[in-house]
């Protein structure tokens, strides 16, 4: 199509994944350029089957928010980082969301680790690159990311760093170490 | 006197029309299919029928005059990314918009663009 072109401006995409309240917003908004702009998906036939709407006979449609921010790395080069949708209801959302996706970041609260495991096993499924960054919420108690490890039963290739998703310094960190991830694991796929 | 509890005014009560209602009940349009990170960005020169555009599509065209992605004109619009999609697709097809498609990053890895991803992040 005439009107199609990828040549100027380029596009790229990570996702913040993990379980409710555990930062995704807030990493978002601490290194995004815009304020963290929500945006909403009505369920259509898609969600059939997914969610019940039996007993809510007017219900046709709901709506799921999911953040998302914006960097511009340099000019014609700008990365897109959308928040997932928490509720494992809005599972098919996240296939459109992993598409073209680089990597994901899965925020974890050691004081919560079981809410980050339906993300490990959706990435790990798909296939897509993934790191564990541990939010280091005040008044946590601190983990060695050994235990997070074993606790978590991760490969040993999958990088898990400790933030705080407050920090600009620290959530910059995250993100580099997914890419960086993401680019070792492709030069061991083309060696 | 305290105003009754479940009083839904305004913005809490809803939109008045049902979300399709703006895209004529169609979920989906033949022929385009827009990533939330395309780059929307509005035609150069608009034709002069514009005027029986929806106030939808003049909204669209007018804030696409700076690039904007997908996920921006649906936040910017508080409407749902489905019906965004289509009101793009009819824009498209009436050439009032042009759309960049993101760089292809998951099927097609490119180095370069990975490590300008992670120079670019150094220097923020």
């Amino acid at each position: 199509m005439d009107s199609m072109r990828s040549d100027s401006a380029m596009a790229v995409k990570i996702l913040v994944a993990g379980g409710f309240g555990v930062g995704k917003t807030t990493l978002v908004g601490t290194v995004s350029e815009i304020s963290p702009l929500r945006t909403e998906e009505a369920l259509t036939e898609k969600s059939i089957g997914i969610d019940d709407t039996a007993f809510v006979q007017q219900k046709t449609t709901t709506t799921v928010a999911m953040d998302f921010g914006r960097i511009t790395l340099k000019t014609g080069l700008s990365l897109y980082l959308f928040g997932t949708p928490g509720q494992d209801r809005f599972w098919f959302m996240w296939d459109e969301l992993c598409q073209g996706a680089l990597g994901a970041v899965i925020l974890v609260d050691t004081r919560r680790l079981s809410d980050c495991f339906a993300s490990i096993d959706y990435f790990e499924r798909r296939g897509l690159p993934f790191i564990i960054a541990v939010n280091s919420f005040d008044g946590a108690q601190r983990h060695d990311p050994r235990d997070v490890r074993i606790a978590l039963d991760l490969d040993n290739e999958v990088p898990i760093v400790v933030c705080d998703v407050r920090q600009r310094e620290s959530a910059k960190e995250a993100l580099i170490t997914l890419v960086e991830h993401v680019l070792s694991a492709m030069s061991r796929r083309t060696a | 006197m305290e105003p009754p509890e479940h009083e839904w005014v305004d913005e809490a009560a809803g939109p008045v029309v049902r979300s399709y209602a703006v895209t004529g009940g169609r979920t989906q349009h033949t022929g385009s299919d827009f990533d939330l990170i395309a780059i929307i960005e509005s035609a150069d020169a608009l034709p002069a029928d514009t005027l029986v555009l929806g106030p939808e599509l003049i909204t669209i065209v007018e804030i696409c005059r700076s690039s904007l992605s997908v996920a921006e004109v649906a936040s910017e619009l508080d409407l749902p990314v489905g019906i965004v999609r289509v009101l793009l697709g009819d824009l498209l097809d009436h050439g009032l918009i042009v759309v960049r498609r993101p760089a292809p990053v998951a099927q097609f890895p490119n180095e370069r663009i990975l490590k300008d991803v992670i120079d670019g992040l150094h220097a923020l």
